[in-house]
């Protein structure tokens, strides 16, 4: 047996970047393994959506989203909400559901926090693992959104908006994801379906766009409560034309803001369940 | 003297119990130790490791490595130990191999040091022909033995392992005391918890006997076992009159001797006394006393315990 140690690693003192980055390459080499799987449950949602709403719908004629006058108007629509979805889902499945499982039965937290960093930066870690795949499922989706429709979509990409819009929404995502991951106790999993992600997707102006909900004020302003109405708001203001968006400004003020107040709750809940 | 691990004055009380975990603990591990940890179950034991290891927060006194403060600098902390925790806490979603790797890598290795050290630790620790399955193909023992590996991987000054060989099969068992002794003999520092007492007594240079989250007695297991009055006792057992019995190892023993009277038994601690078992037959059988069984115990690590607490250890 060897005795002495390794000279170059007998004085290991890794940055905390440089941590997050390992941390990261775990991530990713998880994802790559699974990526049939990250695909496909990926995928599935819009292209239901897209297939129902834009494909079936059209061809049917079954009449759908009143103050959006045609089909068409409506598949435009639809390609920010499903691709907000998509983003917002990836902080629910990428981040919150693994953690509930390792603070519970796995346990398996109980290794990574001794990761030579500070804990909120293994925190810090999740939000941008979540941040990353959800770049990864917005590439997915997009081309779906652009494809299944049998309407003609109005496109107008800012494409320098929509490179920096899509990681900002990751990040609100993977923050979300990271809340409710330590706020949640493993046996409640089906209330985070129940009381969060529908909620959130449904009343998220994903079928509609914000500024039509004005025949309903209370419900207009209730939701701006949820964070993915401003993703879905800025993902029609930097990809589409034609529908009338919030003011970018607030758009991105409010994205910003949210992901800041989810990062502290996150982390102050993440340092909550691992130190006693 | 500067040790590897200290607590001073250590104390947790978790929220809302109504004792301390943890009370007042004072414990020093000098480098190349391998130190235990012994109590039953609630002891402290992992409360203790769990403060040590940044994972608990002290109500009050000092835990430290290498002399600095586990509270005040927890990334430091995290450097200099190794832990193999009580439960397994191996990543499922990685292979054997990925798993050290990816250690390397948070731990700050370039990719071509994590893929070295992990397949030094995977020879060391007799993993490799295992190497490239998920980790939850491997039998109790090798996740153990992984987690292990996984531990020293970036060659923590002290590793610490709490109750690693609870729930393995007896060879599994043996098999990891093994590697324990031979990281011992490289001068690694472990702080091992156990509620073996003979896994303490095999492995541990010296043994700090913790219940209710106080220190009862540290030391070696030959200076704890001497620390107790007695140096066997005798156990004989009869089908007639243990009366009887008494009287006649009375003219042996003396008659201050702590003897134990049972129903068909009679119990005592001999105090050093030598007597040949010859003799004993001898002196029964002169008194028309059938025996039907004679036990020896030497001093345990068991006794010692019952002697401090008035407890078994195991409950
Ligand atoms: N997270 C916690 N919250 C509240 N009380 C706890 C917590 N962890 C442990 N305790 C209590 O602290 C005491 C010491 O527990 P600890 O786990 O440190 O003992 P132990 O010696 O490791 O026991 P075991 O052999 O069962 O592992 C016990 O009374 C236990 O119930
Ligand atoms: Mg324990």
């Amino acid at each position: 047996m060897k005795v002495a140690a390794h000279p170059s690693t007998s004085r290991l003192a890794p940055s905390t970047p440089k941590v997050i980055l390992a941390l990261l390459g775990r991530d990713v080499r998880v994802l790559r393994k699974q990526a049939r799987v990250f695909i496909i449950r990926t995928a599935m949602q819009p292209l239901l959506l897209m297939f129902v709403f834009t494909y079936v719908f059209p061809k049917i004629g079954q009449g759908i989203g009143g103050s959006v006058r045609s089909a068409s108007g409506f598949s435009t629509l639809l390609v920010a909400g499903v691709l907000g979805i998509s983003i917002i889902f990836q902080g629910i499945q990428a981040v919150a559901l693994p953690l509930v499982q390792e603070f519970g039965f796995s346990k398996e937290i109980e290794d990574r926090v001794l990761a030579p960093a500070p804990n909120w930066a293994i925190a810090v870690e999740k939000i941008l693992s979540g941040a990353l795949q959800a770049c990864l499922a917005a590439l997915i989706v997009f081309p779906i959104a652009l494809v299944v429709p049998a309407t003609p979509i109005h496109l107008h990409i800012n494409f320098f908006a929509i490179v920096l819009f899509v990681p900002l929404a990751g990040l609100v995502s993977g923050a979300l994801g990271l809340t409710i991951g330590t706020l949640v106790p493993p046996t409640q999993i089906p209330l985070i379906f129940a009381i969060i992600v529908l909620p959130i997707t449904f009343l998220g102006a994903v079928y509609y766009p914000w500024s039509a909900l004005s025949p309903i004020p209370w419900l207009k302003y209730l939701i701006l409560l949820n964070p993915l109405v401003y993703i879905n708001e800025g993902l029609r203001a930097f990809l589409t034309t034609g529908i009338v968006h919030m003011n970018t400004a607030a758009i991105i003020v409010a994205s910003v803001a949210f992901l800041a107040l989810l990062t502290a709750a996150g982390i102050r809940g993440f340092e909550k369940r691992i130190v006693s | 003297m500067s040790y590897v691990v200290e607590t001073i004055e250590l104390t947790k009380r978790y929220p809302g119990a109504a004792e301390n975990a943890v009370d007042a603990l004072n414990l020093g591990v000098g480098a190349g130790e391998l130190f235990g940890l012994l109590g039953p179950n609630g002891a402290g034991k992992t409360t203790t490791t769990s403060i040590l290891t940044t994972r608990v927060r002290p109500t009050s006194g000092q835990a430290l490595i290498n002399g600095v403060d586990v509270l005040a600098s927890p990334a430091a902390t995290k450097r200099a130990i190794g832990v193999v925790p009580q439960s397994n806490t191996l990543d499922r979603s990685l292979s054997v191999f990925e798993n050290l790797y990816f250690h390397g890598r948070y731990f700050g290795m370039d990719a071509k040091t994590a893929r070295f050290e992990a397949a030094f630790r995977l020879e060391q620790f007799r993993l490799a022909e295992r190497k490239n399955v998920p980790v939850a193909a491997l039998s109790g023992g090798m996740a153990q033995r992984l987690m292990v590996a996984r531990a020293m991987l970036h060659y923590p000054a002290v590793l610490f392992l709490d109750e690693p060989t609870s729930g393995l099969d007896p060879q599994s068992r043996l098999a990891l005391w093994d590697v324990l002794r031979e990281l011992h003999s490289t001068g690694q520092t472990i702080v091992l918890t156990t509620h073996y007492m003979e896994e303490a007594e095999e492995l541990c240079d010296r043994i700090a006997i913790m219940d209710k989250g106080r220190l009862l007695a540290l030391g070696t297991a030959a200076a704890l076992k001497d620390s107790i009055a007695s140096t066997s006792r005798l156990k004989l057992t009869t089908k007639g009159s243990s009366a009887a019995l008494a009287a006649s190892l009375e003219t042996i023993f003396g008659t201050d001797a702590r003897t134990h009277i049972g129903e068909h038994s009679v119990t005592v601690d001999t105090d050093g006394v030598v007597v040949s078992m010859q003799s004993l037959l001898q002196r029964a059988t002169d008194a028309g006393i059938e025996l039907s069984g004679i036990t020896v115990e030497e001093p345990s690590l068991e006794r010692v315990f019952i002697e401090l607490t008035g407890r078994e250890l195991r409950d």
